[in-house]
């Protein structure tokens, strides 16, 4: 008997997608554009963050149409925002047949206290996180994919590099920790003690994480893959730049390549202007998005 | 023994890790000079379009003269993809090593995706069998032993070096069809020794 939606098939898919890039996309030629050089999947959504983040106004779910129609563009798998604790929106996506929703901060939060019960879901969730206690609480709600919040729309790496290396930090103290001193971390994390222990027993977060959240050039996707993310999502980084196809391809080859500068050199020559900027300190913190749904 | 896991995206420590737990080394190969340094080559699961565009020409191309010289290869999902001649009803540009037809995402999308228990045939049975966006092989030539069924496709092959299989081993702790494959790699190299 054929058993779906296991969470085996679930963090699968989200095994298969690694040393890959995951490319946001909001028409089916760009989709298709992010297809032909090489991304593993795509992101639909109705505006890239940093158009949201320029716009303002209520970020929501894209359009059915929309999402059918880049469905239908591509072969590889694709993804789908939904505003974070809108289950009726994850509900519509897992209906529309997309292959993995992002629960994501990018888009306006729906409910103030609660994420959705990602464990009512055929259809797998990914979700973004700071610290290890936000992955742990994540994959608790049933999440079978994390990925770095960093500061969506920014082009600016600084916030995805922040929270990899408190992760990073918190998975070695949680390895390192004798037994007994397990259960007062779980507080301080504010990790379910379960996933703690799951983490001893794979000597890693037991899902794939990805980095996101600011990524613009071929080389933050180099150093995210150096710090130990599984792959990238790039989100406003390629068609908020000024040659697209190009830089796609070149941030696909530099996720492969990581380890080779040799490569990134060559990849990273001629690409034109990546995305305008933003300065983090220069954001006023309520319209940080990163502090969205904790 | 080492045994090379294609690098370039995808499933890759999940094979190198089934290896291990068999106690056979393995490497990651991401480029073609990485190929000579070991005696069989796995092709892992992830997605089949970005990596034969990740694999350049020269890449594709030295992997399918290996292929042809008896060099063993086992590809899992995309890696079966990547290894069939035909791919969606049009002749493979990737390494075409195996006389198969396959057809991409047969199983349908990722909320189709599913466990199943099968048996294999001159491996063992029930197998727990991890499906993602799996192809199916909707045609093999005469000299292509089909090893495993699901739902009347043909979900596991063999044609003399090269095995190929719709679903995920490496995603399981049942390391029965690596054991079979590195015992592959060991007929090999004797078959090889015995005609020099």
């Amino acid at each position: 008997m054929a058993e779906k939606g296991t969470y085996r098939v679930k963090s699968g898919l989200a095994e298969m997608l690694k040393g890959g890039v995951i490319m946001d996309v909001t028409t089916a030629d760009q989709a298709r554009i992010a297809e032909a050089a090489g991304a593993v999947a795509v992101m639909a959504l109705e505006r890239v963050p940093a158009d949201i983040r320029a716009q303002g106004g209520v970020a929501r779910m894209a359009d059915p149409t929309k999402v059918k129609e880049i469905l239908g563009a591509v072969s590889i798998p694709v993804m789908a925002k939904v505003r974070i604790g809108h289950f009726a929106e994850a509900q519509v996506l897992q209906e529309l047949g997309v292959d993995y929703i992002d629960e994501s901060e990018v888009l306006t939060p729906a409910d103030p206290a609660y994420h959705v019960n990602k464990w009512d879901f055929t259809v797998p969730f990914v979700c973004g996180a700071r610290n290890l206690g936000e992955a742990c609480r994540r994959l608790a709600e049933g999440a079978a994919m994390i990925r770095t919040k960093g500061e969506p729309g920014t082009g600016n790496v600084i916030e995805a590099v922040r929270h990899m290396r408190l992760m990073n930090e918190q998975i070695r103290a949680v390895l390192a920790a004798p037994a007994e001193e397990l259960m007062t971390m779980a507080k301080e994390l504010g990790a379910p003690y379960q996933m703690l222990l799951a983490i001893r027993d794979s000597g890693r977060l037991p899902v794939v994480n990805f980095a996101a959240g600011g990524i613009a050039t071929p080389a933050d996707a180099a150093m995210m893959m150096q710090l130990g993310c599984d792959g990238i999502f790039v989100g406003s980084g390629v068609f908020k730049s000024t040659d697209p196809e190009n830089r796609a391809s070149a941030i696909v080859r530099a996720t492969t390549h990581y380890d080779d500068p040799k490569i990134i050199a060559e990849v990273s020559s001629g690409l034109g202007e990546a995305m305008s900027g933003i300065v983090i300190e220069e954001i006023p913190e309520h319209e940080l998005m990163q502090t969205r749904g904790t | 023994m080492r045994v090379g896991v294609l690098g370039l995206q995808g499933a890759v420590r999940e094979h190198a890790a089934s290896l291990s737990r068999l106690d056979i080394e393995s490497c990651v190969v991401k480029r073609p000079e990485e190929l000579d340094g070991v005696d069989g080559l796995i092709l892992p699961g992830g997605e089949s379009t970005t990596m034969s565009l990740l694999a350049d020409g020269d890449f594709l191309g030295r992997l399918r003269a290996k292929a042809e010289t008896g060099y063993p290869m086992f590809g899992t999902c995309a890696g079966m993809i990547l290894l069939a001649r035909e791919v969606d009803g049009r002749p493979s540009e990737a390494i075409g090593a195996i006389d198969i037809a396959v057809e991409r995402n047969a199983s349908g999308r990722q909320v189709d995706s599913f466990e199943a228990t099968l048996d294999v045939e001159g491996i063992g049975d029930l197998f727990r069998a991890i499906f993602i966006r799996a192809p199916y092989i909707v045609r093999s030539g005469p000299d292509v032993t089909p090893m495993a069924w699901y739902d009347g496709s043909a979900v596991m092959a063999r044609e003399r070096n090269v095995l190929v299989c719709s679903f995920h081993p490496e995603l399981t702790d049942d390391v029965r069809i690596h054991r079979y494959f590195v015992d592959m790699i060991e007929e090999g190299s004797q078959g090889r020794r015995l005609e020099g």
